[in-house]
């Protein structure tokens, strides 16, 4: 007989068969981490199957690895396990899907054998489902019931569990169907598998789907179906087809009694890399402890008390903290709950339950921040709102008038501000990626089956705290897997992920070294410092002893009270608050449409209340949020969107003697559209451009992307070829080049290498281009040599037909003019709308990004949102040439880069401009520029404010950005 | 922040102040320290490796920056912070290649990496064709010379080495040759001999006669190629001792070599005249063509006097020929990073029957997009039976993943392996049937390995 034991992530399964390959047994286990313990337990569910507890064994799986080599177990790879068993069982198969816990595969078996394994940054899977479940409070059994029910679908990230978290939580806070949520994950999951897999080898014939998620979940299967168009088959066992895959490989004896025994001992052995332990003894902790203790708010009695109060409720992303206190800052009563998915209904109900118990204290203001401050305001009638930034700066302040540094850990963000004078200098959030958070822990601590209460007890005892570095969800499971492995206590994991949240917030958001660069009175908020271990290791790190408020998680809420009431004192308007009766009659309902005020088709929420009354959310304009603030002739105001029109009104000739050819408008396309339209125009060409991307731009190609981690500006490419073939254009210009345009600015004029080289990935990875369907032109070319430009397309042109030099020569000379008049008509209307801020006293924001970023569908809005705030915009290259050369610190050769060290630094001699720098996720040249860029800003006192964008859609942490900083600037005049 | 200052490596410091080197290649890099040591520097080589290299790296240097960078500037602030050094008697030498890759900018990083840790006193060297210069560290002829020579012989006791190690009886014995020659080379360079002529042929045959020396037993293994971003493809601390992991699991291994790498670099100038037109330097061209030929003459002549030594050994065609052979899979042109030679070196590889390649990168590489996993659908269409893991790394990567995506690729390598194996068992079978001759078994078992 043969046992087959497939060791993953979350689960054992163990399949037995007998020598002519019948299946005697099968079943699997959840191991919690506790993988020795789990495997014992299955050695002894098959021991009554077999004889003298011999059996030929065999082990696979990615959490099997180490135990296999341990202890001299032959070890099967569980993909090439899979592919046994399939070949074996359902021989005529094309393709195999498989979605594991945390793993997610694509086998090709016809043809050349390929097989597609999720990258290390693609969380699509099982997990993740599990995670997404977490967040809309429902069993993950439940989900697949309740998205049968679904109506419409979302668009939620697939690249990564963190980044499509980015986009179910503003769902929930919107009130968004859980049923259309929940199908919606599992479309994100398909299609992250198709797009993020396949990397452009079609799927098709005879389709396998294996693991739990594809057999368990229907709804996941019917999606993946639509997607592929076709009927996927899920067989029989199809849960087990790696440990029957392991099975038939099996060929080694061995007895299970003696095995079990080998695992026990080697339970005990522990040689991960461990760090220096939180506490070294029970009197430290002690001490730690009382001194905290020290730190907390006055209360009053809300039974006795009576007469005027002030409520804040702070409306986060997982949790509503609500506050209330007297009219001498004196806490009333504090509540923080987890939103369950409703934060509308989960803060009536605490109003309703305060008010009925007491009755005597008045309301008199109230205020909302948090991610649902607006839904907050409108639902309840609540009189303020405020950025939460700035609750917390109020909160702090309150609590110690010299706090100089504030970091703030919540369920889902890190907010830390630094003070100086006062006023909020500088501003560190924590991007998408960096998730290290409440939620985080939360996430963690369920998985093992521990409260929160009972893990931080366990990771203040822990000896040995795991490494676990700073890096993402996705990444810390596979650390804590390997962990596990070797033989980490739980206590210890505990321990390690405690100090790994801080790690990420000093190494990754803030970066800083040392306590001293941030400040000498640092207060520290948000519910996750109320866990110990994690602010004993922010202490332990920074070697510096910091305040917290002992209602550290409700400080959000508390600075809006304190607001409310300030508001209170300098103005005197009516209270508009709710009361009782409407409260108990209270409740609202959400419908989800998309906009049609204009081309952009905005997806909108609105949210009815049960008095009439509608709040809308989701677009990216005030059409509908605020008409008397809306603005048509955006242009003036926008140079992005200037330069959008711009391209936009490119026409192509009529009657083009020499037929139709295309040009994608994508990465270094954007900006030398004017000149390659011109250029083919004058040429003879009817040249066909491809629109601004939307959605679907990406959707279209992306199952050709062949590498998950490059940037979204990147992947959009795809999209826009194959936008250009369907349209049926037989001729595809799109050129490949080192140099860009060379300004003289610099210390050379590089593209970077995607920019550069693109093109050639796109010849090698579109169907129609590889099958020759296309003429694709993808030479090497640049402008910055005039002369050299027409040399290279007299060689580059004779692909399409006969041209002569002289011919390519006078187009050349138009296209260049083109590409200036281009140029000036920007730096122009620059001017024009730096004045118009000017004279209408708006403050003037430089987005510094990518020509190309300029695609709506990449900046996601984010100009017309600052258009929203009561910002004009303008871009970088519109400043860079309105300073001279000068050196800078770091090598200064893209061309594209050194136009945002020269708006830097030009900002920094104008008082009323700011920057914010918009970066793809993923682009790795940023890493150099940000820090530059700032320290440029720096120099001179500027604030420097970072947006790290990417598939991401929902523009909230990216506002709370933007008005932090507007606030900031406030407060500094 | 202002301007970061230059420290500038000063004639008093050559006497006073050591050069700590990054170990990228440690067969390499030792004889070119000992080429500084020759030339009255100061030098060592960092070898301290561990959890802290990662952290000084993730410490002060930027997240998002490259694993290399973390790794290389890691390295260095931990040896600095390690109390081995006077803070005050060191100075740091890094590389500096120019090219349109964010790796440009190590040197930069580095600076500002000092200044956050309190050691902006401390100068850095730019180890580059003359992008900076310090007055006390200047690269002699002589110097870039015996340099070359110490890449080429790198390469060579490298390539030797790993058809060897796999197979000692005697556990340890290649890896003492290598320690042997990385000596005799570097005293043969302070003699001012063994890096041209006579005396390097000479030297390299002795080098194959002692490699070939080797008692083997030679076995059926997976061969396997590792090619990808410098820094990761070459240094143990980049990939997570890749090799050694490769050998434990029972393969044979092939790097294709530094040389190739630097006549990469050279020859993309001419492509970029191709291109984009002339040159600002007038002599550009002409001196690194003649640098090209020289350096490939030199290839030649060593691939010929092992093949004249012995015929144990697997050897590849030169710089000439692999150049030729990812015309059609990527252009020319694509020179950031890798660049083309990426492909070239796993169409190489494949001819030389090392069809199964780990392709090695830091995770987020940006010409590895293009170039890597960009280019693998075209290798593929073009060679089906090529077996390519692209691996990416990075300061947190679970090595636990990344060896069961190589175990992946092991596997279907050995199911091609254990095919060929049958086939050829076969083809044997039925041909001593056929001539009815009596060859040794000893001797076909022989010639059955080498032919896999």
């Amino acid at each position: 007989m043969k046992l087959g034991l497939d060791i993953g992530s979350t689960t054992i399964k163990c399949i037995l068969i007998d020598e002519n390959k019948n299946i005697l047994f099968e079943t699997y286990k959840r191991h919690f981490s506790k993988i020795q313990s789990t495997t014992i337990e299955l050695f002894n569910m098959v021991k009554p199957y077999l004889e003298n507890n011999s059996v030929e064994l065999a082990i696979s799986g990615s959490a099997g690895m180490g135990m296999a080599n341990r202890l001299k177990i032959p070890f099967v790879q569980e993909v090439y396990a899979t592919r046994v068993a399939v070949l074996e069982n359902i021989p005529d198969t094309d393709v195999v899907i498989e979605l594991g816990g945390e793993d997610a595969k694509i086998l090709f078996l016809k043809g050349s054998l390929e097989v597609r394994m999720n990258g290390t940054c693609a969380g699509g899977t099982g997990s993740f489902i599990d995670q997404m479940a977490n967040l809309l409070n429902i069993p993950v059994e439940k989900l697949d019931d309740i998205a049968k029910n679904y109506t419409q679908t979302y668009s939620i990230a697939s690249r990564c569990g963190v980044y499509a978290k980015g986009d179910v939580q503003p769902l929930i806070n919107q009130g968004a169907e859980k049923s259309d949520i929940a199908r919606s994950v599992f479309e994100s999951v398909a299609n992250q598998t198709v797009g993020g897999l396949a990397q452009g080898r079609p799927i098709k014939g005879n389709v396998v789907y294996l693991g739990g998620p594809l057999t368990f979940m229907s709804q996941l299967r019917d999606s993946l179906d639509c997607i592929l168009k076709l009927k996927g088959n899920c067989p029989n066992h199809s849960l087990y087809y790696v440990s029957l895959g392991t099975a038939y490989l099996a060929s080694e004896i061995f007895n299970l009694d003696k095995v079990s025994e080998d695992l026990k001992i080697d339970g005990t052995r522990c040689k991960y890399n461990a760090i220096e332990p939180l506490f070294n003894s029970e009197l430290e902790i002690e001490e730690f402890q009382s001194r905290h203790a020290k730190a907390s708010l006055k209360t009053t009695d809300p039974t006795t008390y009576k007469g005027d109060a002030y409520l804040g409720i702070d409306s986060g992303s997982t949790t509503i903290k609500l506050c209330i206190i007297d009219k001498e800052d004196n806490l009333i009563y504090t509540k923080y709950q987890s939103n369950n998915g409703d934060p509308v209904e989960s803060a009536r109900l605490f109003l309703i339950e305060f008010k009925e118990n007491y009755p005597d204290i008045n309301i008199k203001k109230s205020c909302s921040t948090g991610y649902g401050e607006e839904l907050m305001k409108a639902a309840f009638n609540i009189e303020y709102n405020v950025v939460e930034t700035m609750a917390h700066y109020r909160a702090a302040k309150h609590f110690d008038p010299l706090t100089d540094f504030i970091i703030d850990i919540g369920g889902q963000d890190i907010k830390c501000f630094k003070i100086e004078n006062g006023v909020i200098d500088d501003i560190f959030l924590n991007e998408a990626c960096s998730s290290g958070c409440g939620s985080f822990l939360q996430t963690f601590f369920d998985a093992l089956g521990y409260t929160p209460q009972e893990a931080t007890k366990l990771a203040l005892t822990s000896r040995a705290p795991v490494d676990l570095g700073t890096r993402c969800t996705v990444f810390m499971n596979s650390l804590v897997k390997q962990a596990q492995k070797d033989g980490a206590k739980v206590e210890d994991i505990f321990a390690g992920l405690s100090i790994s949240v801080v790690k990420n917030a000093l190494y990754k958001v803030i970066r800083c070294n040392s306590a001293s660069d941030l400040g000498a009175h640092i207060v520290t908020q948000g519910g996750t410092f109320l866990n110990d271990a994690v602010l004993r290791s922010f202490e332990q790190l920074l070697d510096t002893k910091v305040t917290r408020p002992s209602q550290a998680g409700i400080m959000g809420a508390f600075g809006c009270a304190l607001y409310a009431k300030h508001m209170d004192s300098v103005e005197d308007i009516p209270s508009t608050f709710i009361d009782l009766d409407h409260l108990r009659n209270f409740f609202h309902k959400s419908v989800s449409t998309y906009c049609k005020g204009c081309t952009n088709n905005c997806h909108l929420t609105i949210n009815q209340f049960s008095d009439g009354r509608k709040f809308t959310s989701g677009n990216n304009c005030e059409r509908f949020v605020r008409p008397e603030h809306f603005i048509e002739d955006k242009e003036n105001y926008n140079l992005y969107e200037f330069k959008r029109n711009y391209i936009r009104a490119l026409k192509p000739i009529e009657n083009a003697p020499r037929g139709k050819i295309g040009l994608p408008l994508a990465l270094s396309m954007v900006e030398l559209m004017p000149f390659y339209f011109k250029f083919f125009s004058e040429l003879g060409y009817e040249v066909i451009k491809t629109a601004w991307s939307t959605r679907l731009t990406f959707i279209k190609g992306q199952s050709q992307i062949p590498s998950d981690t490059a940037c979204y500006p990147a992947k959009l490419v795809h999209g826009h070829i194959q936008e250009l073939i369907d349209e049926g254009i037989k001729t595809i210009i799109y050129p490949s080049s080192s140099y860009n345009i060379d300004e003289h600015k610099g210390d050379n004029n590089f593209n970077c290498p995607l920019v550069a080289y693109y093109p050639e990935l796109i010849k090698h990875n579109t169907e129609d281009i590889i099958n020759h369907n296309i003429t694709f032109i993808d030479d090497f070319v640049s402008l910055h040599d005039r002369k050299m430009f027409v040399t290279r397309m007299v060689e580059i042109l004779k692909q399409l037909g006969t041209f002569t030099k002289k011919e390519i020569k006078k187009a050349s000379v138009a296209a260049y003019k083109a590409l200036e008049d281009y140029s000036d008509s920007v730096n122009l209307q620059g001017e024009k709308i730096i004045e118009k801020g000017r004279s209408k006293n708006m403050p003037i924001i430089v987005l510094c990004g990518r020509p190309y970023h300029i695609d709506p569908e990449l900046s996601h809005g984010i100009d017309s949102m600052l258009l929203q705030l009561g910002c004009v915009v303008v871009t970088e290259d519109s400043l860079s040439k309105l300073v001279p050369k000068s050196k800078r610190d770091v090598l200064n050769q893209w061309t594209y880069h050194t136009r945002m060290y020269d708006a830097a630094k030009f900002v920094t001699t104008q008082e009323d401009m700011n920057v914010l720098q918009l970066v793809s996720f993923g682009c790795g040249l940023d890493a150099v520029t940000t820090d530059e860029v700032k320290s440029i800003l720096a120099e001179k006192g500027k604030i420097y404010t970072q947006v790290k964008i990417d598939e991401i859609a929902n523009l909230g942490s990216v506002r709370i950005r933007a008005r932090s900083l507007l606030e900031a600037l406030k407060e500094a005049k | 922040m202002a301007e970061v200052p230059r420290v500038e490596f000063t004639k008093g410091m050559k006497k006073t102040h050591t050069l700590l080197l990054p170990n990228m290649l440690p067969v390499h890099f030792k004889m070119v320290r000992e080429i500084f040591v020759n030339f009255g520097y100061k030098a060592e080589l960092l070898t301290n490796e561990g959890p802290n290299v990662i952290s000084e790296g993730l410490k002060y240097v930027h997240n998002d920056m490259c694993y290399p960078a973390q790794l290389v500037i890691g390295q260095m602030i931990d040896a600095l912070n390690s109390g081995k050094y006077d803070k005050h008697k060191v100075a740091l030498i890094i590389s500096q290649t120019g090219g349109g890759c964010r790796a440009s900018n190590y040197i930069f990083l580095l600076r500002k990496a000092l200044i956050k840790a309190h050691m902006e006193y401390i100068p850095v060297v730019s180890l580059s064709m003359g992008l900076e210069k310090n007055p006390g560290f200047n690269l002699t002829n002589k110097m870039l010379l015996q340099a070359f020579a110490a890449i080429a012989y790198g390469d060579l006791i490298a390539l030797l080495a790993n058809q060897t190690r796999p197979y000692e009886i005697k556990k340890g014995e290649t890896n003492k040759i290598i320690e042997k020659w990385t000596q005799i080379i570097a005293t043969k360079f302070a003699n001012n001999s063994g890096y041209i002529g006579w005396a390097m042929k000479r030297n390299i045959i002795d080098i194959t006669k002692d490699f070939d020396n080797v008692k083997v037993k030679k076995t059926d293994k997976i061969k396997v190629g590792i090619v990808g971003e410098i820094y990761i493809k070459f240094a143990p601390l980049g990939n997570n001792h890749l090799q050694d992991f490769l050998e434990s699991e029972g393969c044979e291994v092939m790097i294709p070599g530094l040389l190739g790498y630097f006549l990469y670099s050279m020859q993309n100038a001419h492509y970029d005249k191709e291109y984009y037109g002339g040159f600002k330097r007038k002599f550009e061209l002409p001196f690194r063509s003649a640098v090209i030929t020289i350096v490939e003459q030199i290839e030649l002549m060593i691939y010929k006097n092992v093949a004249a030594t012995t015929s144990n050994f697997v050897l590849p065609e030169g710089f000439k020929h692999e150049k030729t052979l990812s015309k059609g899979i990527i252009d020319h042109g694509v020179k950031m990073g890798e660049g083309w030679l990426l492909s070239a070196e796993i169409l190489e590889l494949n001819e030389l029957g090392y069809p199964n390649v780990v392709c090695a990168q830091p995770f987020g590489c940006l010409p590895n997009h293009i170039v890597a996993k960009g280019a693998i659908r075209s290798i593929n269409a073009r060679e089906p039976g090529i077996n390519i893991v692209p691996i990416d790394y990075d300061p947190s990567t679970a090595s636990v993943n990344q060896e069961n995506r190589i175990k992946l690729m092991l596997s279907v390598a050995k199911e091609q392996l254990d095919k060929k194996i049958e086939e050829k068992a076969s083809h044997n079978r039925a041909r001593s049937v056929r001539s009815n001759l009596n060859a040794s078994v000893a001797a076909r078992t022989k010639l059955d390995n080498w032919e896999l």
